[in-house]
């Protein structure tokens, strides 16, 4: 089996978000960056698929030169190769980020054969677009299932199950097909140091896709000023314990 | 919540492992009224503490790093908040194991006898998922551990609290400090302002920001230091506690790896420095983790993975072994490598303790809250005083740069004399080129470049026929063109750049109250008088030798050395009389020393004063037309012969250097670098040196510098003086002669201080007080043609011609008692300074 | 005056609240111009969207639609658009709304722009998005001669407006590759938990409850007030509570009556989840903890004492 996985590198938000003078970026300075938490589940599935029914996982992601630490990471899991489209640093539309991955995958399947799966996150998690693995399912004409929590593969079929109210979607796609998954489809490895060696000779095949007119144009971020909420103190330790009674009474929860 | 308050007798500004101890021991002191303020959370406020892997390794070749260890390590260990494990260092080359034979060294100067040598077999029973195969050796000591830093740090602020003592605010900021008159007044924060009669900064990685809102400096720089936690560990699922196993720090690739429960830590200090701005710092809402837990920066760490791996191939070569966290951890870094602590110079009540790591947290807390309570902490923290540093050493570029030298040396091998290289030249004597044309190799001390000896020398090797150390250590940072100019000297005359003396005058009527208080010797002698004097700490401790010229009835010129001149300053400042004022003149004069049966000879050459014995006396100074310059000669030596130090404005030292120079020629004057001066000039006549044989550790009548009587003029120390001179001493300052050089290899080896002097059988000597035997300094003696040692020795070995062994790398070489006591191997009456 | 066609999404007999959200805001965008719904399958669904602003409320009905089918939904829906010359096609900020919306603009070949919370009409279409859960907002243009997006969950209230509208059924015309990827079955939720997103209570735990182990007196709470066990995403990479139990903004988003977070230190992936809970009483050591800035109600005091001291007066009360 075949399967290529797209990464996004984000930053790894967690404190208070601040934003470069231009107002177009996270400020950066202190919090580093991480695979998206739904790729980082696409990788650990990509390479289980590859380690249950043999094959090559391919990890690609479209970003700056130093988005090579997330490919690097992907490879220390078991990615066994990496696609990297160079971009100047500056953001991407979901567009003509599936277009420039679409371009990619056409010609890496040139060469090597098809994909079976292509593995994306369901969305991504900075910029929240939902469509980059539906606009690249549309592209090839290939199935595309988003909301994954569940995935097993047999036969040329691709069985996904998606959350959905009371209960789990069931669906059944042909493979080749583009699968969009949601963090909970497994619990990712940590990487070894042996695959953290191993991935430093892994090939990663660069490439400058020019990017296209923005058709949704990012012009500015604004971080929302929250409600400063003055929380009221019920009390200090045990001792609060009536205190907290009393408020599920009046909420009517108990 | 309580309201906040207003006033405080002492605000601490970090709750750290440090502002922890430091509540807890002001309050274990008697001190009300304290308030510790920290604009992180507490309990974890985020700071260095809050990622330290802290673990306690015992054997540092400082004597006051190992003492600040192990008090807490024992601080640790009595609250329960310690375990121990053991700890080794593991050499993978023959040179780290040499290393480690000087550890063993070290150990048994500072009393750590369990430490011991391991075979490759020996560490792989300790250690069973090791590979021994490349190793060649450990250094083990079974107390090392690990301590709870956090848990002590409550325990403290709690016990603080039961006492009444202290308040704990956290989420509270500093924005501001007060100072009116020189003197800390008040603390702004986020909360409010607090009125403050003393404020301690330990805030670590943040606190050169908050000493510069009151105009103080505290020099430190935040360094990255690399952690990452790998797991699960299969071997570590069977462990019953939280670290079975013990530590192995992994010194020839700069990297420690130890037990976390099923997790293993893997720590390093070989990747780049990567230095950090104190304003660089995010805020507690701006960080990811922690404000000191900065992203992982992966490429730097993996160069170093491979090397854990091939040395825990079992753990970190199990593909089911991940890594599970990494941190670039800020840590604090001085110039020197020291901790900051004590009153900053720049704010009275201001003070600092800084740059201290988990390892000296409990000893710094406690050795604070002595040093505020008392004037003086019990350990001797003389090289971690605050007033070590000099203008240029306060700087941030001057901290970033030498930090980012030191930061590799964490886990180096560092020779004694080893040279910083970084942001040289700084401070340059007026004869700098001068020496650099005659081959001088310099060295630095307090910024001045000095020459250590001059290359241009290198034939009168040949001529002395003084032999090169064939052992490359023992050799290294050293020449033997220093025994050559030496000798060059005792035959004839040296010159000497002192130009990094420190030298400041106390002014007014109030001076001779000034410089009675502070030194030990009578200073109501009559102008042109020179006295050469210890400086007490109260306990009767050396706190400086200097000599002290008075030059009028309230004019007094102290003359000390360069490296320990600002602390010296400051303590004169802190002790000054009414009606008195002090100047640093150090940058003002250049000395010039000229020493040597021909020194009168060439300095008549240039004056017509009369300079004979019997009109310029040994002891005395005065000015003298030399040439078209007025120069403040004093008659006094440190090198043991005839002659003189010549003071003149800075600009005028290369006039006076040259006509000297010149003068001398007919003579054969030899120019002879520090190698000189501080060693083998000193030690052929067992001169002490203040940090060598002088330190709190001793006293006066130990180091046989006690007076015949004892001034009736009340100074610092009288009382602890006069109480010693009424005891026996527990040691005595001896001087010992190396019999035999030779290894076990058939190497002649020298050794450079600090080594152990034993017994026959290697049996470590003990004096009453608990204190070791050890070398205090080593150096050739070339008129004599002996290695000489200086140690204090307990009154059943100070007795001259008594055998004993000297412990160098592990190894014992046969030494004699030479001298016991101040009396000098090379010329025991003065005839040569006198004539 | 603009055309606007909406995507109302149905589940069990009645229209998605976030679609008439969805529905509210193109009433706005309409500006007195012509407000379609679109509603797949469920009659009584469009029947009554009148009531809540359509103008217009188009019923698709196909014997294939029994069962979900986004790409088919997005055909539908494009070809509608490009009947009606729609300005504006909107959905709901839902997990079908989004993927059906993703999907009919890529058949248009149309930008997308997910999870809106305010739309300026005009040349281009200027659009505020959430990003990060909501944590961070997005200016952007839609640089298209048609706007495709999706409304933001719970940022906008849907209006009844009591209006009434004609109910055009129709039969729309799809082929296989419209129903390859289609909802064959359904594995029903596990019986007998409560459901994290629909729960009136949930109760969680953070990294202050230390390990597995300390999640003890946290399910003991929830099981005493019938309430849905949460937790942070520390808590789920640390493998300590299933990743079926994680609140935010890459776990489950909840809207609670009551969310008791403790030992939950507030990281913005949190708070992502936890925005729709009325409220919220955070228990925490660290009074200064980024949770108290959301929190409605708080104890300052660690979880590991404070919870079961709240499990053991709920005892008493009852007991009493």
């Amino acid at each position: 089996m075949r399967v290529l996985v797209c990464v996004k590198r984000v930053p790894a938000v967690a404190g208070r978000i601040t934003l470069t003078e231009d107002e177009r970026a996270i400020d950066t300075k202190y919090v580093g960056f991480q695979v998206g938490p739904h790729e980082e589940c696409a990788v650990e599935e990509a390479v289980r698929l590859v380690e249950a029914h043999g094959g090559e996982a391919v990890v690609l992601t479209l970003g700056p030169a130093e988005a090579i630490e997330q490919l690097r990471e992907a490879m220390a899991i078991g990615a066994a190769r990496a696609i990297h489209l160079v971009t100047g640093g500056e953001e991407w539309d979901a567009e003509s980020t599936a277009g420039a991955i679409v371009d990619a995958i056409r010609e890496d399947e040139a060469a090597n054969g098809p994909f079976d799966l292509v593995l994306v996150g369901n969305e991504a998690a900075d910029s929240g677009g939902y469509q980059v693995g539906v606009r690249i399912g549309r592209a090839l004409g290939r199935p595309t299932v988003t909301g994954i929590k569940a995935l097993s593969v047999a036969d040329g079929v691709a069985r996904a199950e998606q959350e959905a109210a009371g209960g789990r979607n069931v669906f059944e796609v042909r493979t080749p097909a583009v699968l969009a998954v949601l963090e909970g489809i497994n619990l990712p490895r940590y990487p070894s140091v042996p695959g953290r060696l191993r991935a430093k000779s892994k090939p990663v095949a660069t490439s400058s896709p020019a990017r296209p007119a923005q058709r949704l144009d990012l012009r500015r971020l604004v971080v929302p000023v929250a409600e400063a909420k003055q929380a009221q103190v019920l009390g200090r330790g045990p001792e609060a314990a009536p205190a907290v009674v009393e408020l599920l009474a009046s909420v009517g929860v108990l | 919540m309580a309201t906040f308050p207003s006033s405080a007798k002492v605000v601490i500004i970090g709750a750290g492992i440090v502002g922890n101890s430091i509540a807890y021991h002001l309050a274990n002191l008697g001190w009300k009224d304290i308030v510790q303020v920290d604009k992180g959370p507490m309990p974890n406020p985020g700071g260095s503490t809050g990622h330290a892997s802290n673990f306690i390794y015992y054997v540092d070749h400082n004597k006051e790093m190992t003492a600040l260890t192990i008090e807490s390590a024992n601080q640790y260990r009595a609250w329960g908040v310690y375990t121990e494990c053991g700890g080794m260092e593991v050499a993978r080359s023959e040179t780290r194991m040499n290393e480690l034979r000087r550890r063993m060294d070290s150990a048994k100067n500072w009393g750590v006898d369990s430490a011991r040598l391991l075979t490759p077999a020996e560490v792989k029973e300790l250690v069973p998922f090791i590979n021994e195969e490349i190793l060649v050796g450990a250094f083990y000591v079974p107390e090392v551990g690990v301590c709870d830093s956090l848990r002590f740090g409550t325990l403290c602020r709690e016990k603080a609290e039961e006492m009444g003592a202290l308040q704990v605010w956290g989420n509270t900021e500093v924005t501001d400090l007060g100072v009116e008159d020189g003197q800390i007044k008040r603390v702004v924060t986020t909360r409010g302002t607090i009125e403050a009669e003393y404020v301690v900064i330990a805030c670590g990685v943040w606190a050169p920001k908050v000493a510069e809102m009151a105009g103080a400096f505290i020099p430190l720089t935040p360094v990255v230091h690399q952690m990452a936690d790998y797991g699960p560990v299969p071997v570590f699922e069977k462990s019953t506690k939280a670290i079975e196993y013990p530590i192995v720090r992994d010194m020839d690739v700069l990297m420690y790896e130890r037990q976390d429960g099923i997790g293993f830590e893997v720590g390093s200090y070989a990747h780049r420095s990567i230095l950090h701005d104190p304003e660089e710092i995010p805020s507690v809402e701006e960080a990811k983790l922690s404000p000191t837990e900065f992203p992982f920066t992966q490429e730097d760490f993996d160069p170093q993975l491979e090397d854990a791996l091939e040395l825990f191939p079992e753990i970190l070569g199990d593909e089911k072994v991940g890594q599970k966290y990494a941190i670039n951890g800020l840590i604090s870094l001085t110039p020197d490598g020291m901790p900051v602590l004590g009153e900053t110079p720049e704010v009275k009540n201001l003070w600092s303790a800084c740059a201290v790591w988990v390892k000296e947290g409990p000893a710094v807390g406690k050795s604070i809250a002595e040093w505020m309570t008392y004037g003086e902490p019990r350990i001797d923290c003389n090289q971690s005083d605050i007033s070590r540093f000099h203008a240029h050493q306060k700087t941030r570029q001057h901290t970033k740069r030498r930090a980012f030298e030191a930061f590799p040396k964490t886990y180096g091998i560092v020779h004694p004399a080893e040279q910083y290289l970084s942001d040289r030249p700084l401070r340059k004597s007026p004869m700098y080129e001068w020496h650099l044309a005659h081959g001088g190799e310099m060295f630095e001390v307090a910024g001045w470049e000095r020459a250590q000896w001059y290359n241009s020398n290198a034939p009168l090797v040949e001529k002395y026929g003084v032999q090169q150390r064939p052992n490359e250590w023992d050799a290294r940072w050293w020449s033997p063109i220093i025994n050559a100019e030496h000798l060059a000297m005792r035959e004839s005359a040296g010159i000497f750049d002192l130009s990094a003396f420190a030298i400041f005058d106390i002014l007014g009527t109030g001076a001779l109250d000034s410089v009675q208080r502070v030194c030990l010797r009578q200073m109501d002698v009559a102008p042109g008088r020179v006295v050469y004097t210890p400086v007490l700490s109260e306990a009767g401790g050396f706190k400086s030798d200097l000599t002290v010229m008075r030059l009028a009835r309230d004019h007094f010129r102290v003359v000390t050395g360069g490296a320990h001149g600002m602390a010296d300053l400051k303590w004169f400042k802190d002790h000054l009389a009414p009606m008195a004022s002090i100047v640093d003149l150090t940058t003002a004069y250049t000395t010039v020393g000229l020493w040597g049966p021909n020194a009168r000879r060439i300095l008549a050459k240039l004056t017509r004063a009369d300079i004979s014995h019997g009109a310029f006396k040994f002891g005395t100074c005065r000015t003298l037309e030399v040439g078209s310059q007025v120069v403040l000669a004093s008659r006094i030596s440190y090198v043991g012969d005839l002659g003189w130090e010549l003071y003149v404005p800075m600009e005028q030292g290369q006039r006076l250097w040259d006509e000297l120079w010149e003068a001398g020629q007919a003579f054969g004057i030899t120019a002879c670098g520090m190698g000189v001066y501080g060693t083998p000039g000193r030690l052929e006549k067992s001169f002490r040196a203040y940090g060598a044989e002088l330190d709190d550790d001793y006293n006066v009548v130990e180091a046989d510098m006690a007076p015949a009587k004892v001034k009736a003029q009340d100074f610092i120390g009288r009382d602890a003086l006069l109480r010693h001179m009424g005891e026996p001493p527990a040691a005595v300052c001896c001087t010992l002669t190396v019999d035999d050089h030779t290894s076990s290899s058939g190497e002649r080896r020298y050794m450079l201080g600090r080594q152990p002097i034993t017994l026959a059988d290697g049996s470590p000597i003990t004096d009453r007080k608990g204190r070791r035997s050890y070398v205090t300094s080593a150096g050739a003696g070339p008129s004599l043609g002996k290695h000489l040692l200086m140690a204090y020795l307990p009154p059943e070995h100070a007795v001259e011609g008594t055998k004993l062994c000297v412990q160098y790398f592990n190894e014992l070489y046969p030494v004699t008692v030479a001298r016991v006591g101040s009396k000098p191997l090379f010329d025991p009456d003065n005839d040569r300074i006198r004539a | 005056m603009a055309t606007v066609l909406v995507l109302v999404t149905t589940a069990d007999g009645s229209a998605d609240k976030v679609a008439l959200q969805a529905l509210a805001l193109g009433r706005q965008l309409a500006a007195g111009g012509a407000v379609h719904a679109l509603v797949i399958g469920d009659a009584g669904v469009a029947a009554g969207l009148g009531a809540w602003g359509a103008t217009d409320v188009h019923l698709a009905q196909h014997p294939a639609l029994d069962a979900p089918a986004p790409d088919a939904a997005a055909r539908i829906l494009d070809d509608l658009a490009g009947s009606l010359g729609a300005d504006f096609v909107i959905g709901p900020g839902t997990e079908e709304g989004n993927t059906v919306l993703a999907r009919a603009a890529a058949r248009g070949g149309l930008p997308f722009a997910a999870n809106c919370t305010v739309v300026t009409p005009g040349s281009p279409v200027l659009v505020t998005r959430a990003r990060w859960g909501g944590s961070l907002l997005e200016e952007a243009a839609i640089v298209a001669e048609r706007a495709v997006l999706t409304v933001a969950a719970h940022v906008l209230e849907a209006v009844e407006t009591g209006g009434s509208a004609a109910v055009t059924a129709f039969t729309p015309q799809l082929d296989d590759a419209d129903l390859a990827v289609r909802v064959v079955g359904r594995v029903p939720a596990p019986s007998g938990g409560v459901s994290l997103s629909d729960a009136k209570v949930v109760v969680s735990g953070g990294r202050g409850a230390g390990s597995a182990d300390g999640f003890g007196p946290v399910v003991e709470l929830a099981s005493l007030l019938g309430a849905a066990v949460g937790c942070s995403r520390a808590v789920t990479i640390a493998g300590w509570r299933p990743h079926t139990e994680q609140v935010g903004q890459t776990g489950t988003k909840i809207a609670p009556e009551l969310y008791i977070a403790a030992g939950i230190s507030g990281a913005t992936q949190h708070l992502a989840g936890c925005k729709g809970a009325k409220r919220l009483l955070a228990i925490n050591k660290d009074p200064e903890a980024p949770i108290m800035t959301a929190a409605d109600y708080a104890v300052i005091g660690d979880m590991a004492e404070v919870l079961p001291a709240i499990s053991a007066e709920i005892r008493r009360t009852r007991g009493a």
